[in-house]
């Protein structure tokens, strides 16, 4: 097996892992840095981001009430210590990305221009029209490239950490290419490698978010945190499940059932704005928890419109008109027309919610660490309990660049300390234990299970017993199907025996990651008997910060069931509230 | 919903146990809605998991699913199979690159050319931080956010006709990007720039015949930008001549 002895190993080569890669190199152009990803940096799922980044700019905003939005947005289980950070570091990073390049819409004027978005009291995302993250991934991986310091490992797909002396020193990582496994040795470990969205039958998740680096860290001790808080984002298009970002009801879009009735002032986010004069913090730019749930409730009423790809209502921007839609939208009227073959200049789009984003994660604070030392994670991966119980949308990219920065300063100052020498003998013993896992998974034959198969069991089970609304029997129900489904993974053949780019593995490989992972959404779901943001229970209906006011710890036991255990939430000076998106909110 | 037939016909490659690349075919009922990804996929989920290519948004925009379809260099997620309703449709790697394996090919060569053409902002000085942002016009941002656009997919190396002669053009993309920086008003680097442009196997190379233009799934027009791009390279080859050369 190759050996490759770096200071920083970065897994994931998205926006986070960019942004964290980018500010070691530039500070310590005496590191080392090897960004692992199993795709070419701009593949990641950062590019398909559409919306904007949130960053307090304009003189009418404060850090203090986009510290407000994001607390209630998560309904309180967010860590008040990392949103004020974030806050705080918000706009920073977002003018920074404007100095590499970045093409932000602007004013009249020139400076950067924003706009609303859901639960946000203030206009203050940042755009890039309505293909944000595609920008900010290209200018990220383009200001990368000046960085002499940052060796990409491209298509290497990352098996397994290695831990040593109580803390992580690197990673084993297979050559897509050639099949050929790579011992990466590291002083410090930055996970950035998204979230696990695939394991949802519906998802606007690209087929590479398979959790990797969030099982790889639990395999290896790490707890993961909140992973029952799923969020569906409310306007997906029927059958692929393709994104229709925020921005179209920011910029004034609404939604209606079947009748064409503005549902959502049914649902405590009324009352009726008037057509084309978005109010802040209310109807179309609710949150999106609470869009999805009033879906959920539509239909229960018979008000969804019934088609071959599932219940739908109408995302509606015909006010708009064709030139707006051009300057503001033209991705969403681009995939709108392509995929469901519906221009939204003209007819209203129908849609429904669709998974798109893990609020929980590998278990991180502030610092972006993780409770093993020299194992750090941003971004999706991680939990460091920003988004709470609902992230509200245009913070997660704002994330990955705050906390990405801070990854680095302290995963570098994690580095300079170490001056014992790696644990050779015992890396070894685990990069061959790795690349035994792999041997065996390749070569087993006699299986009668496929990928395929088991993937699609995995994603209707999650469905069925963890999706907008869930209940004590259809949790349990999921439980016991993903423990009896990570059973027959042992069961499972491969076809394809080739060392060179053999997918067959890779899709192996992320089904058992993704298995493991699904385990602890729905388990932390049944043990949590409440209602809280994302996580909606029909026999627990109110929130209960009596006993839930934690966030959820699950811990890999194996070829058990997860340990559950709780962990304090950070509050500084918001204590919980009522989160109101009526017009009356203040 | 109505259905289409697809016979598929896939080039397959195992550099471990094939001499050659070869064909094989596969029958697909399709769902009329779908992409030719989404019968790429079926054939891998249901018929055949040996089969390899890279994928994942679905969407158009990660540019990792650029293939010949029916001879033309287009993304698999957004080339709809209604297009081809039964027909017999060949699927072979992206042309003019090596082929690593079935569908998957070596990108190696535009990831190289990319970084020498110097794809971000090149600034004497940089502004610190607080004293904020760069004022841009929304006409000088029109300027180059086109060019912007370029999603990396390589359909257009696939499509151009020099590139097939002489592996040594930089090529669309990286010259598209090139402009891009150049046109921006935040950037100086023109003249870093220029030396990697001005070469033989840079700018001049290109024949203008338009057919990255065609292939681009995201009408970024590399063609323009080249073309922009030579006059840009004459002038500033003029400014160098008489001594005034930097940007």
């Amino acid at each position: 097996m190759e050996l490759i002895k770096t200071d920083i190993a970065i897994v994931g080569a998205g926006g986070a892992g960019l942004r964290t890669a980018i500010a070691v190199a530039e500070s310590n152009p005496d590191l080392k840095v090897a960004l692992i990803s199993k795709v070419y940096p701009m593949r990641s799922h950062t590019c398909a981001a559409e919306g904007g980044a949130a960053g307090v700019i304009k003189p009418d905003d404060s850090l203090e009430l986009h510290f407000n939005d994001t607390v209630g947005g998560g309904d309180w289980l967010t860590d008040q210590d990392v949103v004020e950070y974030f806050v705080n570091e918000a706009p920073k990073e977002l003018l920074q990305l404007e100095h590499w390049g970045c093409p932000w819409s602007r004013e009249p004027n020139g400076s950067v221009g924003v706009r609303p978005f859901g639960g946000m009291k203030i206009k203050r995302t940042w755009f890039a029209a309505d293909k944000s993250g595609f920008h900010i991934l290209h200018t990220l991986f383009q200001t990368s490239l000046k960085c002499p310091t940052i060796e990409r490992f491209d298509e290497f797909f990352s098996i397994d950490l290695l831990m040593a002396d109580g803390r992580c020193q690197g990673v084993v990582a297979m050559e897509m290419k050639s099949g050929r496994l790579f011992q990466f040795q590291a002083k410090a470990v930055v996970l950035c490698s998204g979230g696990a969205g695939r394991m949802f039958p519906f998802s606007t998740n690209g087929a590479i978010k398979t959790g990797d680096g969030t099982a790889m860290a639990y395999r290896a001790g790490v707890p993961t945190k909140d992973m029952e808080f799923v969020q569906y984002h409310p306007t997906g298009l029927l059958a692929t499940g393709i994104l229709l970002t925020e921005g179209c009801r920011g910029e004034g879009g609404v939604l209606r059932n079947k009748d064409g009735y503005r549902y959502l002032q049914d649902y405590g986010m009324g009352p009726e704005t008037p057509l084309g004069e978005p109010v802040l913090k209310t109807m179309e730019l609710g949150p999106r928890d609470r869009l999805s749930q009033a879906f959920w409730h539509e239909q229960q009423k018979g008000n969804t419109i019934p088609t071959p790809w599932g219940d739908s209502t109408h995302l509606d921007m015909t006010h708009l008109g064709e030139k707006h839609i051009d300057e503001r939208l033209p991705l969403v009227r681009e995939l709108s027309i392509i995929y469901a073959g519906v221009d939204p200049v003209k007819e209203p789009v129908p849609i429904r919610p669709v998974v798109h984003y893990m609020m929980g994660g590998i278990h991180t604070n502030i610092d972006a660490e993780t409770p093993v030392s020299g194992l750090f994670a941003v971004g999706e991966c991680a939990c460091a309990s920003l988004n709470g119980a609902n992230r509200l949308g245009s913070n997660s990219l704002t994330e990955l660049l705050v906390f990405g920065k801070r990854a680095a300063k302290n995963a570098v100052e994690f580095a300079r300390k170490q001056n014992s020498e790696a644990n050779e003998s015992e890396l070894k013993e685990q990069a061959d234990k790795a690349q035994a896992k792999v041997r065996e998974l390749v070569q087993k034959s006699g299986g009668t299970e496929s990928i395929a198969g088991l993937r699609s069991e995995m994603a209707k089970s999650l469905e069925e017993g963890a999706g907008i609304y869930r209940t004590e029997e259809t949790l349990q129900q999921t439980c016991n199907t993903i423990a009896d489904l990570r059973k027959r993974y042992a069961g499972i053949e491969l076809h394809d025996k080739s060392n060179v780019f053999n997918t067959d593995l890779f899709q192996a490989l992320e089904l058992g990651n993704m298995l493991e992972l699904a385990q602890t959404v729905a388990e932390g779901a049944l043990a949590r008997k409440e209602s809280r943001g994302s996580h909606q229970r029909l026999d627990y209906e109110a929130r209960d910060d009596e006993q839930y006011l934690k966030h959820t710890l699950a811990s890999y036991q194996g070829e058990e069931a997860p340990r559950i255990d709780y962990h304090d939430v950070v509050i500084t000076k918001s204590q919980p509230g009522v989160r109101d998106y009526s017009g009356g909110a203040k | 919903m109505s259905e289409v037939q697809l016979e598929l016909e896939i080039l397959r490659y195992d550099p471990e146990k094939d001499q050659e690349p070869h064909f094989k075919t596969y029958q697909v009922a399709c769902r009329e809605e779908w992409m030719i990804l989404d019968a790429v996929n079926h054939v891998k989920d249901e018929v055949d998991t040996t089969l390899s290519y890279r994928w994942s948004c679905h969407m158009a925009v990660c540019g990792s699913c650029g293939m010949m379809i029916d001879g033309q260099p287009k993304l698999a997620c957004k080339a709809a199979v209604k297009d081809y309703a039964d027909k017999k449709v060949r699927i072979e790697p992206l042309a003019n690159f090596p082929i690593e394996r079935d569908l998957v090919v070596v990108q190696d060569d535009f990831m190289e050319k990319l970084k020498r053409v110097k794809p971000y902002i090149i600034r004497k000085e940089e502004k610190p931080i607080e004293e904020g942002e760069y004022k841009q016009s929304p006409a000088d941002l029109k300027r180059f956010k086109q060019f912007t656009l370029c999603i990396n997919c390589l359909c257009c190396y696939a499509a151009c006709p020099e590139y097939a002669l002489t592996p040594e053009f930089v090529g669309p993309a990286a010259l598209a990007l090139a402009h891009r920086y150049n046109a921006d008003s935040r950037d100086q680097g023109l003249a870093e720039r220029h030396k990697e442009i001005s070469k033989p196997e840079g700018v001049w190379d290109c024949s203008f015949t338009d057919t990255c233009s065609i292939a681009c799934p995201k009408h970024v027009d590399p063609a323009s930008a080249l073309q922009q791009l030579k006059i840009t390279t004459t002038v500033q080859w003029y400014k160098e001549l008489i001594g005034m050369g930097d940007k």
